[in-house]
């Protein structure tokens, strides 16, 4: 007994300062080898794929579904943010002073977050919820269904073509740090975005309704009988896996201004991608996960093989799954059966 | 036991419980009642209805006929309310979709800024009050919709928060989570803090986290595992692990208390200190116990009513003395022969 506490006691230690470590030091050696202005693309474009990653992660974790209607829920939030920020700003463009840009943030966020998050919450309800006890395969397919439903909602009433993105922040605001220019946007973009994984990691760590989700996750029918509210329990999952492609959505319109309806293919498989590097059912895993494919496909930009990067991420999930198939950091949702 | 004549106070009333499987009757037409603060046990040969009719009580299946009351609640009425909760109740939502487009597409666009950040805010103002109804499902909310005939099938969450409890009959503790992490999933019912709580660390959510958790270690010493807090769960033996399901159970606050099978695999030492445990649960806590067992010393020594169950029916119910001798319980259990003495 007191010898396995102990191990128990020395991992933990381990474990706390272990990761931190790693992630510095490949931060340190990316800000080395890629320079300070690729280093902001690819920190900006990881924030994009882990803010999805999460949502594919968490619903994997409690229902054992890949959404794959997920990444469309994300194109969809790109097209919400468009109606939001035509509505309070018409078709004009980068704003000119800090209040209406705060306030314009603000509600395009909030607006954006909590109507994907419905979204989300009404897909699980009609699509996803009448399946729960059906064969694992049927709700998989429901998803691929979905996706297309979404896909051609967006195609018939806004077109199959790019659509551009009211810009919010102007191209001028921008600091400099020794020679390299620091847009004021990309600092926003990641920031946003860590703030919003923390705020997560907090509220499934700490609450009540965490600890629920986490409870669901392990072992869904004894949680029941803990008085936790299981079809609540998922339906905030899809609530707060969808707000969070929400915000996804508006950091992608914001960042490079433009969408279309096909976007949430390509987005959603490398946000899957990410979410089963880092450990598919873990929420760390899969912030970590989206920063590691954005490094890997900024670096092989940068070293000339740009057209590659697809290749070379998806090469990358296949050697984990044939080495370390549970991820970075493997499930912190429990043995699964 | 002691209520007065005519009014007992009982803490479980199931009336004409029947569930079937297709054309199998799991449990046919079932009455049983249990007058708080007794230990009452169901016995029954391997396939007599005994975990379907537990189930049934625990809200894990939802009984064919008949329903269920608790402290006096009636939960469960799926024959006259036969109907899901259906998706209906997305109906309300539709309005305020409409209005949400509206404002955004019709109104905000022609408008100036201010106006456009005012009719977006409302729009979302309908939309999250719809939300949070067909979620959070206030009581008032409830009662409105069943009004119009609108009810659920009651779910193990549900039974749980009219005050029951139970454990399983093979261990389902929360396998990566410390002893104490474990316990304050089965406070989840009695916890009331929510997130804006949690991350400003207001005095009510710290008042709440240090009272769950001093009563949290009160049970651990209760059921002789204090000084485990932050273990591993799994890390736990096989019969601590028993105690700390228990612990859980009883972190809920239950009235009833199901134990499924509490003394199965254990040796003859923790046996006893099992019986032990559970009389102490009710005679402390005032806690009434409706027990499964197999092992007959258990369930005779410690219940204070048995009822057998076989093929789905109950067939006998009374004390350990009068069961023991009753012809048609011998005859379930050893067949025909041995009732008529050959």
């Amino acid at each position: 007994m007191a010898t396995a506490t102990g191990t128990v006691r020395t991992e933990r230690v381990r474990g706390q300062f272990f990761l931190p470590a790693v992630i510095t030091g490949f931060l340190a050696l990316m800000l080395g080898l890629l320079g300070f202005e690729q280093f902001l693309n690819a920190m900006t474009l990881g924030a994009i794929y882990a803010l999805i990653a999460l949502g594919y992660t968490m619903v994997y974790g409690i229902i054992e579904l890949i959404n794959f209607a997920h990444g469309d829920v994300f194109m969809v939030a790109t097209f919400v943010s468009i109606a939001v920020s035509t509505t309070l700003l018409g078709q004009t463009g980068a704003v000119l002073d800090i209040p209406t840009l705060i306030i314009s943030l603000i509600v395009l966020f909030t607006v954006t977050i909590v109507v994907m998050a419905l979204v989300g919450a009404l897909i699980e309800r009609l699509a996803y919820r009448p399946l729960r006890n059906a064969p694992k395969l049927a709700p998989l397919i429901t998803a691929i269904g979905v996706s297309f439903i979404l896909q051609n909602i967006i195609q018939f009433f806004v077109g199959p073509y790019i659509t551009n993105v009211p810009q919010l922040f102007s191209t001028q605001w921008a600091f400099t740090i020794g020679e390299s220019r620091v847009p004021l946007l990309n600092l926003f973009v990641i920031g946003s975005a860590l703030f919003l994984m923390v705020v997560l990691q907090l509220f499934i760590s700490r609450t009540k309704t965490g600890r629920a989700m986490r409870t669901t996750a392990m072992d869904r029918d004894a949680s029941s009988l803990m008085g936790v509210d299981i079809n609540r329990t998922i339906m905030i999952t899809f609530l707060i896996g969808s707000g969070l492609a929400g915000a996804a959505g508006v950091i992608h319109g914001l960042y490079y201004g433009n969408t279309t309806f096909t976007l949430g293919f390509q987005s959603g498989l490398k946000a899957f991608t990410a979410a089963v590097l880092g450990g598919i059912g873990n929420t760390a895993g899969a912030a970590l996960g989206g920063f590691l494919i954005a490094f890997v496909e900024v670096g092989a930009a940068a070293f000339g093989f740009g057209r590659w990067g697809g290749a070379i991420v998806f090469s990358l999930l296949v050697v984990f799954l044939i080495f370390r198939p549970t991820g970075l950091l493997g499930s912190s949702t429990g043995d699964r059966a | 036991m002691s209520a007065a004549k005519g009014a007992p106070d009982l803490v479980l009333k199931a009336t004409a419980i029947t569930r079937r499987f297709g054309g199998l009757v799991a449990v046919n037409k079932v009455d049983f009642e249990i007058p708080r603060g007794m230990i009452a046990a169901i016995i029954g040969p391997n396939g007599a209805g005994k975990t379907t009719f537990f189930n049934v009580v625990a809200g894990i299946y939802a009984p064919t006929e008949g329903h269920i009351e608790i402290n006096g609640k009636r939960l469960i009425s799926p024959p006259t309310g036969a109907s899901r909760e259906p998706a209906l109740l997305l109906v309300p939502l539709i309005p305020f979709i409409g209005l949400a487009l509206y404002f955004l597409l019709v109104v905000g666009g022609l408008a100036g800024f201010y106006e456009g950040v005012l009719s977006v805010v409302l729009a979302l103002l309908g939309f999250v009050s719809v939300l949070l109804l067909t979620i959070v499902r206030p009581l008032w909310y409830v009662r409105f919709i069943k009004r119009f005939g609108i009810t659920r099938p009651a779910r193990p969450n549900d039974m749980v928060e009219a005050g029951l409890a139970r454990t399983f009959q093979n261990i389902r503790l929360y396998k990566s989570m410390t002893v104490l992490e474990n316990i304050l999933v089965g406070a989840h019912v009695h916890l009331r803090s929510g997130f804006l709580g949690t991350i400003f660390q207001t005095r009510r959510t710290r008042d709440e986290e240090a009272s769950v958790e001093r009563e949290s270690r009160e049970l651990l010493a209760f059921v002789g595992l204090a000084g485990t807090e932050n273990e591993i769960a799994t890390s736990l033996p096989y019969g601590k692990q028993r105690l700390l399901e228990i612990a859980r159970a009883l972190a809920g606050k239950p009235q009833l208390l199901l134990l499924d099978e509490p003394a199965a695999g254990m040796n003859p030492k923790e046996t006893a200190e099992m019986t032990a445990l559970i009389r102490r649960i009710r005679d402390e806590k005032n806690i009434t116990i409706l027990l499964i067992e197999h092992d007959m010393r258990v369930v005779m020594g410690i219940s204070d009513r048995i009822t057998v169950l076989d093929h789905g029916e109950k067939i006998a119910e009374g004390q350990p003395a009068e069961i023991r001798s009753n012809p048609k319980v011998i005859e379930a259990y050893l067949g025909r022969g041995a009732a008529s003495g050959h």
